[in-house]
């Protein structure tokens, strides 16, 4: 039998690490409420920065089809590839360093939830500030004010195609014939609150579109609410009669605060909290009481974490979900200790060598998964053959490079695992040739890539 | 055990694999389920949007000099229109023989936002633009027809994801540039630490039987003189032939559907050089997998699709830019090559799509779909409902023996 503070290490942080992490409930509900300690230690870019690289890459980029040399442009490729890169490595950083391991994985979690692929060079340099500004501050906050900053930010009016969708009968889609896209009104309902069993019909999904028309963005600028394509007078959605007036954001964001608090999504979103941190299948009884804190408290997610938190059934259930990569190379940096100064001095190049395209190799190439309802939860999805043995490649690999340092053997199992070692894992790390040898069977061992 | 776990000799350093597959010990004998057809297809997808028009040129239609100045005459003359691009050369017997065709005037139903990575994601999925995006790839959606399928009977291979065969069927994927490189030692401890989890146990295993495999083989030069490994170390190992040699042992095997990518197509900029070389990669991974088949050539389709073509006109840096209409390639011994398949809209202003593109007169699906119709006899309704929702496949272009 597992600890209850190796259990609470592993399945709402990044295991033990040597280091002090919240053993119980109560200490992470208690550095959740005490804010946030990390982001402004490893700060990233934030959307102003990104925008004026952004522009700095399409003067260059006009230039060189103008005749010129094609180096500015691809410095400024290089300066928007190294933003990116940032959100990555500060991200773990910050896991590296931090005593509220939860408050990271709910960022990662509710970064999924909210799904966001950037598509081009200057997208990607969007990523750290769709991270800290609409996702991270709200993880213990209202999920009404997440989903609002979501479905107001650039990266998501450009990946589910928002940026496309003008009112029909709006002054702009009279005079050039242009029209809804629904993509980003269907994924809000299907999944970001509703759920795709929720109760809602094609009428609703083509009524929010027509809500959400005005939701735009501009060259240089980032959001931007366009009047001239909002469709004129009022939508209905679930029953609820909302704008028709004076074009503006007021309506919009009135349809989302009451999605984030139908029952509907209550169910479908805790359920999913739970899915994630506990098993495929959640006991009913803690979905139960995560929902009843969702609905008492108008959408808190600082109240439903605590809910789930304090459930008995995550205190009981074993840990048979499978570390996901990017929460395997979490894992792997918090138990070989490495420091988020480190991280942040890691050269572009071995950046990208050690972690980016690893991640990839493991099948979750950083902020991209393979559609808007983001990486698979399942075990089956992420132990494949070739999954697998990506795992185990960069294992030796990252045991090699710290093997020095790492100390005695069975330390580091405690280390890595707590009591969550079984005797076989033990026994092997202590018959091992080399030192890096046992590192490297330790973060590959099951119970180290099982969560 | 105990035995077997002590101290010996370690073969330490980069590239060993030193304990083959039949002396593992730990190996339980993987066993795969049998295919239900003996026919092979192999999916290429050209990642970049492949300049059909400077692939296939159509050197008999009089704009064709106009929109590319100083192409043509130095390609193969395939019918007296159309003219195969030099860097094909080595494909030039296969055109001869019959085992080389082309479909020229192509696209998905993808249009007007000429996104890479929608274009992408739209040839994968094989949905059409006024319905949601599918979120499995076709070919997984086809295996989801025929019941009972598990193990290897599709091989997705390579580092990179491949959408066209992700979905609820099974789908095996392995890289062969991925080197595990374990000592003996090592391998010993690893399947020891997997036992209790058969999740893990089994994921190991496999992955060690096609590691170990391949070395293997290429140690006993079973793999034409050890020829895989040269290949495999080539390019830090990440070579297309790789690929294709791997996919052409899989298929020898239980294997009956392979799809892996090509990258580097996006020829922006001067693109004589960049286009030649992607175009003898091309026909290399087409000369390896007809190599490594060997008598099963005979039953293989080989289909290389693309996202997009690109413009008509060249660009002011000499290259092309995204466009609509492109050029998929088929080849093998199933097909019936040795012609152009497609209806060529010609080159004048008002015959292109949106004044700058090719115009595409067929779809890529329509011609994936009779492929597999000729190859695996799927039913037409299968094909026009689940496996490409929506589209109507039109008449047999008869593009399979």
């Amino acid at each position: 039998m597992i600890s209850t503070e190796t259990l609470s290490a592993i399945r709402f942080g990044y295991g033990p690490g040597g280091r002090d992490v919240p053993p119980d409930a109560a200490t992470h509900i208690a550095r959740l409420k005490r804010g946030d300690r990390m982001v402004g230690r490893y700060p990233t870019p934030d959307l102003e920065a990104a925008i004026a690289l952004g522009e700095d890459h399409r003067k260059a980029r006009k230039a060189a089809q103008d005749g010129g040399s094609d180096r500015g442009r691809r410095q400024a490729q290089v300066k928007l590839g190294e933003m990116f890169g940032s959100a990555l490595m500060a991200g773990f950083a910050r896991i590296a360093e931090t005593d509220d391991p939860l408050r990271e994985r709910l960022t990662w979690f509710w970064a999924d939830h909210f799904t966001a692929v950037p598509t081009n060079a200057v997208t990607r340099a969007v990523v750290p500030d769709y991270i800290d500004s609409a996702i991270r501050p709200h993880v213990t906050g209202r999920f009404s004010d997440m989903l609002v900053a979501v479905v107001t930010h650039p990266l998501m009016l450009i990946y589910l195609d928002q940026i496309a969708s003008v009112g029909p009968n709006s002054p702009v889609g009279q005079r050039r014939g242009r029209g809804l896209n629904e993509n980003l009104a269907r994924e809000v309902l299907e999944l970001h609150t509703l759920g795709v069993e929720g109760p809602y019909s094609q009428r609703d999904v083509t009524q929010l579109a027509e809500l959400f028309t005005g939701l735009s963005g501009q060259q240089g600028k980032g959001f931007v609410f366009r009047q001239g394509i909002v469709e004129p007078g009022a939508e209905t959605v679930l029953g609820r009669q909302y704008g028709g007036g004076r074009p503006s954001l007021a309506p919009i964001r009135a349809v989302l605060a009451d999605l984030a608090v139908h029952p509907a999504t209550a169910a479908h979103v805790s359920r999913k909290l739970a899915v994630h941190f506990v098993a495929d299948e959640p006991d009913p009884a803690l979905v139960a009481a995560m929902e009843a804190a969702w609905l008492e408290t108008g959408g808190d997610l600082m109240a439903v974490t605590q809910a789930m938190l304090e459930h008995p059934a995550v205190w009981e259930a074993p840990l048979t979900k499978v570390r996901q990569p990017h929460d395997f190379f979490g894992a792997t940096l918090t138990a070989l200790g490495i420091s988020g100064d480190e991280l942040m001095a890691v050269p572009v190049r071995d950046a990208r060598r050690n972690f980016i395209r690893p991640l990839r190799d493991m099948g979750q190439p950083f902020m991209t998964a393979p559609g808007p309802d983001g990486w698979p939860e399942t075990a089956e999805h992420w132990v494949t053959p070739l999954g697998l043995a990506n795992r185990i490649v960069w294992a030796f690999e990252a045991a090699r490079h710290v093997a020095d340092r790492a100390g005695d053997t069975g330390a580091f199992v405690t280390r890595a695992l707590g009591d969550a070692a079984s005797d076989r894992l033990r026994w092997a790390a202590g018959v091992a040739e080399t030192r890096e040898e046992a590192l490297a069977l330790v973060l590959a061992s099951p119970e180290f890539n099982r969560r | 055990m105990g035995d077997m776990l002590t101290r010996r000799g370690m073969l330490k350093g980069a590239g060993v694999m030193a304990c083959s597959a039949a002396a593992h010990p730990l190996m339980t004998g993987v066993t795969f389920a049998a295919a239900p057809w003996d026919a092979r297809l192999v999916v290429l997808i050209l990642r970049g949007g492949m300049d059909g028009l400077d692939a296939v040129r159509p050197v008999g239609d009089p704009g064709f000099a106009a929109m590319r100045p100083g192409v043509g005459g130095d390609g193969v003359d395939l019918d007296g229109y159309y003219e195969m691009h030099p860097g094909l050369r080595a494909l030039a017997p296969m055109w001869k023989s019959g085992e080389l065709g082309f479909v020229q005037a192509v696209s998905t139903p993808y249009r007007d936002k000429r996104s890479h990575f929608d274009g992408q994601d739209l040839l994968e999925a094989g949905t059409a633009m006024d319905a949601p995006i599918a979120r499995d790839g076709w070919l997984n959606r086809m295996l989801q027809t025929v019941p009972g399928l598990e193990g290897e009977t599709a091989f997705a291979i390579g580092q990179d994801s491949l959408k066209i065969l992700s979905g609820p069927a099974e789908v095996a994927n392995w890289a062969p540039s991925l080197r595990m490189a374990l000592t003996p030692q090592a391998e010993l401890l690893l399947g020891h630490i997997y036992e209790d989890d058969p999740l893990f146990h089994a994921a190991a295993d496999q992955a060690m039987t096609l590691a170990n495999g391949l070395a293997a083989e290429a140690e006993r030069g079973e793999a034409a003189e050890g020829e895989m490994m040269a290949m495999m170390e080539e390019q830090g190992g990440r070579s297309e032939r790789a690929l294709a040699a791997f996919a052409a042992d899989r298929l020898n095997r239980d294997t009956r559907i392979a799809a892996f990518s090509i990258t580097g197509w996006d020829t922006h900029r001067d693109q004589a050089g960049p286009l030649t070389r992607r175009l003898e990669r091309l026909a290399e991974v087409i000369l390896t997998l007809k190599q490594g088949l060997g008598p099963n050539w005979g039953k293989t389709t080989v289909l290389a699709i693309t996202e997009f073509g690109r413009t008509v006109r060249i660009n002011g840096s000499r290259g092309t830019d995204h466009g609509t209409g492109g050029a998929m390639l088929l080849a093998g011994g199933a097909v019936r090559g040795g012609q152009v398949y497609g209806r060529w809209p010609g080159l004048a202003e008002a015959d292109l799509y949106d004044r700058r593109d090719l115009m595409p007169t067929g779809d890529v699906r329509a011609y994936a779909a009779w492929a597999m119709r000729g190859a695996f006899g799927l039913d037409r309704g299968v094909l026009e409902q689940t496996v490409f929702p929506g589209l109507e496949m039109g008449g047999d272009p008869g593009v399979i023996l």
